[in-house]
């Protein structure tokens, strides 16, 4: 009877979460089938399968190339895919190596502005980027760093810190501070407890607040397109962008594009997805 | 491995990579020997055009393709700071806002009149003064299929008589019917027009208006025309061989050279009704000159350059473009000559600003009219007020005194505030509390820069910009009139589509129905996936968090199609349904109705949001003790009990923070509802955020209102946190 009960109970849930899959996965499988379809078709599909399969788009995109004004030719793809990387990549660091000391102080010290700290960076998750973009310009300008990657880095690294402070921060609280303050008994400073016996406690919530700080620069388009001025130095995003224009959209062109600039992110994910889980909910021990 | 050791081996190997890192973001791309800049948006043919015409210019040019969409902000944020190109090529209709921004300064030569024809030369021309040197010239014509149409048909009615003899599945004509850009060649065939321009005053209303709608109408009834069909549908249909004949712009035949289809493109036809040709809008293309670039005289010989007789040549040859010079011999090329012929029959889009804030409320009257919502006068009635909505006149300026006296006050209030905290603590306890916080502010210094500088000092900047109205870098002060205005509707109705509350009230259920379902979906999986049994539950949740991984705006996209009503996969499986169990149902028009497109969006975005409530929901699952459960089991209580008393108690506070992010989120999450409905049908489901995107970017620029919406966004958000808080706290604690 039990044993029944159970199977019949196992049934069920895996029959949920199937449908969950196919419910996440359908979108995807129709970008998939789109970039290596060679026709549109007309008729309403149910599944999501190439019409006229075809490597074209793929190698439009991916073969992208350009010749540089000495006669040199450079894999223009490449680059760019590799600007995505880095810029990501510095995002990440930077904006993560800020929010690391700034989430410890919060979950550790007392300090004159802290209540008032948290809730101001609450407050700017509020805030719509509408009306703050172009005043961001004229800061960039102001410090000469418009067209440049260093800008982009900076403004990205910066946007992603308060949301990973909040990550972080609950992730500190759910550390013993018995572990700090033992020691600190034995006679390391508070900085070394908290570089020594901190940090690698808290290496997963860091890589997964990594991975959110990743993504926030990795997926940007609106201020790199306008940020950046040079071919050489564009983003990912912005080339998919350029394949749909006002009229004449090549959707499988962007298809494939999009494709291809997910790949970094879903093995990333793939990668940290087992911390996820112990790097989100870090913060239920403590509440 | 100590965890010191893990750390300092791993500093070690970091080091040289950040370095390196460091070194590459420096060396920015240089501009050696200051060549010229040239911005364009060609892709394809033009652009290798482009490249062709470049080789053989003497000086260096840094060539930019910058994506279409994002050409004319970047223009903005770039030119007035000085920076940007010194040369670009747009369409003429931009010239008369880049005029107001100083975007472009005035040809230092003058345009032949026997080298252009004159609507070419008066399309660049302002206030008497030429702004750009035309290249090319683009509008709609009539291509025939010659497969399914032997000659091609000379009036619209005769094309509508094909219908019949049609294959199942194949239109007589393909067009954006839905669109003013192309509604405008049918207008005038009824003697209308979208802008009065001697006037230079909205026109899109009357008989005539309501005439042409009613024709349109009666064919995408008759099936001739398809309904609800964009740009790229005409593309596909006619490429497919499933329009007889389509009207496009010479965009297409780029894409048909793939298609391999047999056609002819001849001038549009004539409308029998009214014994009209229809006439199209002319769009000129044209190079420009930055103000720096009209300082520079090698930018002003490649302007000279690209808008000469060899360049319009090699244009012809390799995008077959229509040149705008009208004293070319060129080779014979039937498709070139038939847009010329065209370009001749055509008017070029008006440049001002009444022309630019006509599309808006022209494109919504012609969707709402041919949804069936309406009669055509109602339609179009509505669409004149919102085009005297958009161009009402900006407020006054106002004294800035009151606003300085409040600031001074808010100062010295909160200076008081301090000075009575400081009393409250006992002599010398701030400065000791101060003193105290020393080491924390160590800690926190690197993010208190970074956040204040590029993300607090934007905010305040922005927010301070609600304040004022105007054009960008012609701001004026004007006190709290972009307030009143918003909070009053304008003077119209405050339950009028559109109108502040109405969006609120949308944004509202947007954000309630979408956490619901964030909440729902995600803590449901949580729970089946934590279960202690589950079989292969690293690769289900790997499987669901897909979602999360690939780019919204991708998938956002992704999700517009599978719900267009004639191709969209959604469709596919009601016929799929329908074929299965006997049914029949219809498919649904999911832009048409407010319900429909709004559940789109929400199905759209509860799809982005899911996988991040179930991870969240695994974590706190993850820190419920298994011994408490236990022993409530032992204890006789029932999985539901087990579920409501102990599990869900546990878990609620660790996702409250998530679910407070994940709401402030939803209630700005622009990219969906701007990419999935768009707004559509007629703006009712835009929600706060989108609307100030369209005051900001797409309405005239009206930066100064779109700032005031954010603002009142902002508070909105802020007021509901606070009093959420409040109330959390006052519970169990």
């Amino acid at each position: 009877m039990t044993r029944r009960a159970d199977l019949l109970e196992s049934l069920a849930a895996h029959t949920v979460i199937l449908l969950a899959v196919c419910f996440s996965l359908y979108p995807i499988l129709w970008v998939v089938s789109l970039a290596f379809s060679g026709a549109t078709s007309l008729e309403p599909q149910v599944l999501p399968i190439p019409v006229e399969p075809t490597l074209e788009p793929m190698r439009e995109v991916v073969g992208a190339t350009r010749v540089e004004p000495d006669g040199g030719e450079i894999w223009l793809f490449g680059r760019q895919l590799a600007n995505s990387l880095v810029v990501s990549t510095a995002t990440a660091l930077i904006g993560v190596s800020i929010a690391i000391p700034t989430a410890y102080a919060f979950a550790r010290f007392e300090f004159v502005g802290r209540r008032e700290g948290m809730r101001l960076l609450l407050a700017t998750q509020m805030f719509p980027a509408v009306a703050s973009a172009v005043p961001l310009f004229m800061i960039l300008e102001a410090l000469e760093l418009l067209n440049t990657r260093t800008g982009l880095v900076l403004c990205y690294a910066s946007t992603s810190v308060p949301f990973a402070v909040f990550q972080l921060r609950s992730a500190f609280e759910a550390i013993p501070e018995d572990l700090e303050e033992a020691a600190m008994v034995d006679g390391a400073t508070r900085f070394e407890a908290f570089v020594r016996v901190v940090l690698p406690i808290a290496r997963p919530a860091i890589a997964v607040t990594f991975l959110f700080a990743f993504m926030t620069a990795y997926n940007e388009f609106i201020l790199a397109a306008t940020l950046l001025d040079d071919e050489r130095a564009f983003t990912l995003p912005v080339v998919l962008q350029r394949f749909i224009g006002e009229y004449d959209a090549r959707w499988d062109l962007f298809a494939a594009g999009a494709i291809v600039v997910s790949l970094p992110v879903m093995l990333l994910f793939y990668q940290v997805q087992r911390h996820m889980v112990a790097g989100l909910g870090a913060g239920g021990v403590k509440g | 491995m100590t965890p010191a050791d893990v750390l300092r081996s791993a500093t070690v190997r970091f080091w040289p990579a950040l370095v390196a890192l460091a070194l590459w973001l420096a060396a920015s791309v240089a501009h050696a020997g200051e060549p010229i800049r040239l911005w364009h948006a060609y892709r394809g043919a033009e652009e290798q055009a482009l490249d062709e015409i470049l080789a053989s210019f003497e000086g260096e040019v840094d060539l930019l393709a910058v994506p279409y969409d994002a050409f004319a902000s970047k223009l903005e944020s770039t030119v007035p700071l000085g920076e940007g190109p010194d040369v670009y090529i747009d369409a003429h209709e931009r010239l008369g806002d880049f005029v107001e921004r100083g975007i472009v300064a005035p040809l230092p030569f003058a345009l032949s009149p026997e080298a252009y024809p004159d609507k070419v030369i008066a399309a660049v021309t302002i206030d008497g003064r030429p702004y750009a040197a035309p290249t090319s010239q683009k509008c709609l014509a009539l291509y025939v299929n010659t497969a399914l149409v032997a000659e091609p048909p000379a009036s619209v009615e005769r094309i509508a008589a094909l219908a019949d003899a049609l294959p199942d599945g194949t239109f007589a004509l393909a067009y954006e019917a839905r669109g003013a850009y192309a509604h405008a060649a049918v207008l005038a065939a009824f003697g209308g027009a979208l802008l009065d321009t001697a006037a230079d005053d909205y026109a899109f209303e009357g008989p005539e208006a309501a005439r042409s709608l009613e024709f349109v109408a009666a064919l995408i009834e008759a099936g001739v025309v398809p309904e609800d069909a964009d740009g790229a549908l005409v593309t596909n249909l006619f490429g497919a061989g499933q329009a007889a004949t389509a009207i496009s712009g010479p965009w297409l035949a780029a894409d048909l050279d793939r298609d391999q289809i047999a056609y002819v493109v001849v001038p549009l036809p004539t409308i029998e009704a009214t014994g009209e040709r229809m006439r199209p809008l002319l769009t000129v293309e044209a190079v420009m000159l930055s103000p720096r670039g009209a300082q520079n005289p090698a930018a002003v010989d490649l302007v000279e350059h690209l808008s000469g007789a060899e360049a319009a040549a090699i244009r012809a040859r390799v995008a077959r473009s229509v040149p705008a010079r009208a004293d070319l011999e060129l080779p014979p090329d039937p498709l070139r000559e038939a847009f010329a012929a065209q370009a001749e029959l055509a008017e070029p889009t008006p440049s001002t600003a009444a022309m630019r804030a006509v599309w808006e409320p022209a494109n919504r009257a012609i969707r709402k009219y041919l949804r069936g919502e309406v009669e055509a006068e109602v339609a179009l009635a509505e669409a004149r007020r919102r085009y005297d909505d958009l161009r009402r006149p900006p407020p006054p300026p106002a004294s800035p005194t009151p606003a300085l006296v409040v600031l001074g006050l808010l100062c010295l209030f909160g200076a008081g505030l301090l000075v009575h905290r400081a009393r409250k603590l006992g002599p010398g306890a701030g400065l000791a509390a101060l003193r105290q916080s020393l080491p924390a502010y160590r800690y926190v210094a690197l993010g208190v820069v970074a956040v204040g500088v590029l993300v607090v000092l934007p905010i305040l900047f922005g927010a301070g910009a609600a304040l004022f109205a105007g054009k960008p870098h012609a701001m004026y002060y004007v006190g709290l009139a972009n307030f009143t205005q918003i909070l009053t509707a304008r003077g119209g109705s405050l339950l009028a589509t559109g109108s502040f509350y109405v969006v609120l009230a949308v944004t509202v259920l947007w954000t309630v129905v979408n956490v619901a379902f964030h909440l729902g979906i995600g803590v449901a999986l949580g729970l089946v996936l934590s279960r202690p049994a589950m079989r292969l539950r690293g690769l289900y949740r790997v499987l669901l968090i897909v979602p999360w991984a690939v780019p919204s705006y991708v998938t956002a996209l992704a999700w517009r199609g599978m719900f267009h009503r004639q191709f969209g996969a959604v469709t596919g499986l009601i016929h799929a349904i329908n074929d299965l169990l006997g049914t029949s149902l219809e498919p649904i028009a999911w832009f048409s109705n407010f319900s429909t497109a709004f559940a789109a969006n929400v199905a759209t975005n509860v799809w982005l949001g899911f996988p991040f409530m179930m991870v969240v929901t695994l974590g706190a699952l993850a820190a419920v003790p298994s011994d408490v459960l236990e022993a409530a089991e032992v204890d006789g209580a029932s999985r539901w009990q087990r579920l409501t008393r102990i599990t869900l108690p546990i878990v609620a506070p660790t996702m409250i923070p998530a679910v407070t992010l994940g709401a402030i989120w939803t209630f700005n999450m622009f990219n969906v509802v701007f990419l999935v409905s768009g707004g559509d049908p007629d703006g009712t489901t835009d929600i706060l955020v989108s609307e100030a995107y369209r005051w900001a970017f797409t309405r005239e620029a009206q930066y100064g209102y779109a700032a005031a919406y954010a603002v009142l966004i902002f508070l909105l958000l802020l007021i509901t946190s606070r009093v959420a808080d409040r109330l959390l706290n006052r519970g169990p604690k």
